[in-house]
């Protein structure tokens, strides 16, 4: 597969004949394509299968008519409140998101662009912590939270997930502000600007496709969190999607409600797919700005 | 205005902004971080009633002893490794795909960035399900196949769920490789392809010699950010198999939180907590000195 790409790379493909080498690179697409979804289609299917199709065996790829229900998803907001497991997730996800903006932005644009003493270090601390698994903070933030009676409280969420998200938004910002052209700023300083003033007026509306970028990658991490989510929540109204949807299996001991979980899944997962859908370029770029420049 | 005072100014209005950021850091990471060094020197469990009384170097000590501390550290080690190695080669592999040319790309790159975007809690979800001994896809697929007479328990057998979860945690991350190195890859001039193909180099040779040393440095930081990751892994095996069976699939990570919330043992948990910290950062410093060389040696070449 590697040969094959990288021989056609700079040239086109214009040779007729039909042999198997040709047919080496569709299928390396296919592939790529097939290994991606698969186990996400399941899933879709799954969930729309009534109780007997998804136990038939063998099993039913192709379902009749009367093998398809919603019965799973209606059950998930009948005798679950699973929308406001999507409410509470979508609430901590945009607030910690607006909040890790809030106080990114600015710290990365002092980075980029004013000389503060210990510059260096901050951002060699910076770069580190991206790379902390949240296992080693739990029990840190377990005792904070205890001794802060924030147990069940959604800051016990917001305020942890603003810190994992503010590492990758300093440095996404930072590599932004480091291409963005100074002369603006310059002129600005002249016509007598402070620098609070100047973020405000000039640079803040020039940000706005880099906040989106940054944004989209923090919302995504920030629904995705499942250990401080699993610890710090217990209450079943105010718990976020991956941990619900993770404890649906546990809630029966003799008959694993597949269908309701596989449906769980899909809705779960759907708002991140309608992101992944519209702002593909941004997450790529966000991501690569990050890991990469930094 | 002197050019002293202005940089004065600079370095307060500096620090003004990046005050408020540091102050959550350092709460959400440094604190809990320091705690656990702290509190790693104090028995604080069950038998002292959650009250912390000095211990010096016990919990350390027992750690030695404990052989499931050092089944799952072992665990975790295989997972990592063996994981790193299949996302790296996968992960290379799709990136090459997706830096050729063809229709419909951006909509293939859509959909192979989606694994890494989907909640892993709930794509482990997914797994167990394909992994399901009974009605799972994989069994059904491989009955169909003729390649085995009856239903396989994946996660019922140590080796097999190591396998599984393996296997979901490559489905997982190989998208976040491949992002990485496709960026790289784009980077790369397609002259030099052409001038190597002109001097008689087959794909292979300008592979080995073009490609995998100019993208040494997006290589490196891929492995070390999944190595991290995976070295910290949670989401996926609890969900998947919480641990077993029989603490076949029990990483760190799993074992501290068990000690935490289950047993209730903070000290011994913390001194976990500082040993899985000290092995990481001893790993990233290294590939931090590797990075550096890389880079050094690709500057000297180019």
């Amino acid at each position: 597969m590697t040969q094959n790409t990288i021989n056609s790379k700079s040239q086109d493909d214009r040779e007729e004949k039909f042999s198997i080498r040709n047919l080496i690179f569709p299928f390396s697409v296919a592939l790529v394509v097939l290994f991606s979804l698969a186990p996400i289609l399941w899933q879709f299917l799954t969930s729309v299968k009534t109780n007997d199709a998804i136990v038939a065996l063998p099993n039913v790829y192709f379902p009749s008519p009367n093998q398809l229900t919603l019965s799973h998803y209606t059950e998930l907001f009948e005798r679950r409140p699973f929308f406001s497991y999507m409410l509470n997730s979508a609430f901590v996800s945009l607030t910690s998101t607006i909040l890790c903006l809030t106080l990114g932005s600015p710290a990365a644009y002092a980075l980029a662009r004013l000389r503060i003493k210990g510059e260096n270090v901050i951002l060699a601390i910076v770069l580190v912590i991206t790379l902390f698994p949240y296992i080693l903070l739990f029990l840190g933030l377990l005792e904070l939270v205890k001794a802060t009676g924030l147990g069940n409280n959604f800051l016990a969420l917001i305020i942890p997930y603003t810190a994992i998200n503010l590492p990758l938004t300093i440095l996404v910002m930072r590599s932004f502000f480091q291409q963005l052209p100074r002369d603006l700023e310059d002129s600005a300083r002249v016509d007598g600007y402070n620098t609070v003033q100047m973020l405000q007026k000039i640079v803040l509306p020039m940000t706005l496709p880099a906040l989106a970028t940054t944004g989209i990658l923090t919302f995504i991490f920030a629904w995705n969190e499942f250990i401080f989510a699993l610890t710090f929540i217990t209450l079943e109204d105010l718990k976020t999607i991956p941990v619900a949807a993770a404890q649906i299996g546990g809630s029966s001991v003799f008959e694993i409600p597949y269908g309701t979980i596989a449906a769980a899944t899909v809705l779960g997962t759907f708002p991140l797919v309608v992101l992944v859908l519209f702002f593909q370029k941004k997450i790529v770029q966000g991501l690569t700005a990050g890991a990469v420049k930094g | 205005m002197t050019q002293d005072t202005i940089r004065n100014r600079e370095q307060k209005t500096g620090w003004l902004l990046v005050t408020p950021a540091l102050i959550v850091l350092l709460l959400v990471y440094a604190y809990p971080i320091l705690r656990a060094f702290w509190l790693s020197f104090f028995a604080q469990n069950l038998g002292t009633q959650l009250q912390p009384e000095f211990a010096g170097l016990a919990n350390y000590g027992r750690m030695m002893g404990d052989s499931r501390f050092w089944q799952s550290l072992w665990n975790t080690t295989i997972f990592t490794f063996v994981a790193l190695a299949f996302e790296l080669t996968l992960g290379m592999g799709v990136a090459l795909v997706l830096n050729r040319a063809f229709r419909g790309r951006g909509f293939v790159r859509t959909i192979a960035i989606l694994p890494w975007a989907l909640p892993t809690a709930i794509m482990a979800l997914a797994w167990t399900w394909i992994f399901n001994d009974q009605y799972g896809i994989l069994n059904d697929i491989l009955l169909r196949l003729g390649l085995i007479q009856e239903g396989i328990n994946w996660l019922g057998n140590p080796t097999l769920a190591m396998i599984a979860v393996i296997t979901a945690d490559v489905w997982k991350t190989t998208s976040f490789v491949s992002i990485l190195l496709l960026a790289g890859l784009q980077s790369i001039s397609g002259d030099l392809y052409e001038a190597h193909a002109i001097e008689g180099a087959t794909p292979w040779q300008s592979f080995r010699q073009i490609t995998l040393p100019l993208l040494m440095p997006q290589i490196l930081i891929a492995a070390l950010f999944r190595f991290a990751q995976s070295f910290g892994v949670f989401d996926l095996v609890q969900v998947m198999t919480g641990g077993g069976p029989a603490g076949s699939t029990e990483m760190v990570s799993l074992y501290i939180y068990a000690t935490v919330r289950r047993y209730l043992d903070f000290g011994y948990g913390a001194a976990l907590v500082v040993v899985t910290f000290i092995i990481l950062v001893a790993v990233v410093a290294i590939a931090f000195y590797l990075l550096g060389k890389v880079r050094k040696s690709a500057g000297v070449e180019l």
